[in-house]
């Protein structure tokens, strides 16, 4: 049964990523360019998205188990610290390249576009090598 | 600034943007995890076990959205480059970023902010910020 809504959560998320519009970068590279003509509809997909998400959180916020007996796995609040600036940093300008972040990007795999195929293999290198510097040095 | 009404999708993009919070409520409220696409997919190449099952039937629920959305009622068009130099160095960096700052546009910007993690909230402004300034400066050259 986790595994059922598991799969349909991702179902629901990528066709959310279609009828927005933003398994086309082009769309969200029209956002991101604010000096040029801006195309604002990434700023409705974000109010569309996220209190309908704030009311699943809001209702998990004191509970250990789900209603399936699923853990519940929650970040705890952290510091602001240079790791998470640096690390939105560097994603933010690979986003602003070429248009993809993570989900679009799988999305546009599914659509079985050659360039998304590109990018999420380059990718996943690029988190294979934050594994590697990461277990270089394990104290940190 | 000129804003760009005419390629607007208000009620599109809010619907759709509906349909990604419901999958992060979903996830949460049945799953217990929040949906972070970066860290979901980080997590599947660590190991491959069944703790790790429901990431995969997440990312396989992904990725057959687009078939059955062709099937049903046809793709709208994806207009991407094609330059594999350009594709291959913004992978890496969305990649080694996303696992460097814990998280993306999900994990961040939508599930993060929906709970009012400051963390997730300074991701959002900082990826924000460099995306729009790579994307202003890619103007110039």
């Amino acid at each position: 049964m986790p595994l059922m809504t598991a799969l349909v959560a991702g179902f629901l998320f990528g066709l959310g990523l279609i009828v927005s519009g933003m398994v086309n970068p082009q769309k969200v590279l029209a956002f991101l360019d604010v000096a040029g003509r801006w195309d604002p509809s990434l700023a409705f997909v974000m109010l569309g998205a996220i209190p309908v998400a704030a009311f699943g959180f809001f209702r998990m916020r004191l509970r250990q188990r789900t209603f399936l007996g699923q853990e519940v796995h929650i970040p705890e609040p952290g510091l602001i610290d240079a790791r998470l600036l640096i690390g939105a940093g560097l994603f933010g300008i690979g986003w602003g390249m070429v248009g993809y972040c993570p989900g679009p990007a799988l999305a546009g795999v599914g659509a079985g576009s050659a360039s998304a195929v590109v990018f999420v293999g380059a990718m996943v290198v690029g988190m294979c090598f934050y594994r590697f510097l990461d277990s270089l040095f394990p104290g940190k | 600034m000129t804003l760009d009404w005419e390629s607007a999708t208000p009620l599109a993009s809010l619907l759709g943007g509906g349909l990604i919070g419901l999958s992060a409520a979903l996830l949460v409220v049945a799953n217990g995890k929040v949906a972070g696409i970066s860290g979901i997919l980080a997590g599947l190449l660590q190991r491959l076990d069944q703790r790790n099952a429901w990431r995969l039937a997440f990312l396989l629920g992904l990725l057959f959205a687009p078939i059955a959305y062709e099937v049903l009622w046809g793709m709208p068009e994806i207009v991407v480059t094609t330059d594999k130099g350009l594709l291959i160095s913004a992978g890496i960096l969305v990649g080694f970023g996303t696992r460097l700052g814990n998280g993306c546009t999900s994990g961040h910007g939508v599930c993060g902010i929906a709970r009012l993690s400051l963390r997730s909230i300074a991701a959002t402004a900082v990826f924000m910020t460099t995306a729009m300034l790579t994307v202003g400066i890619g103007r110039w050259v």
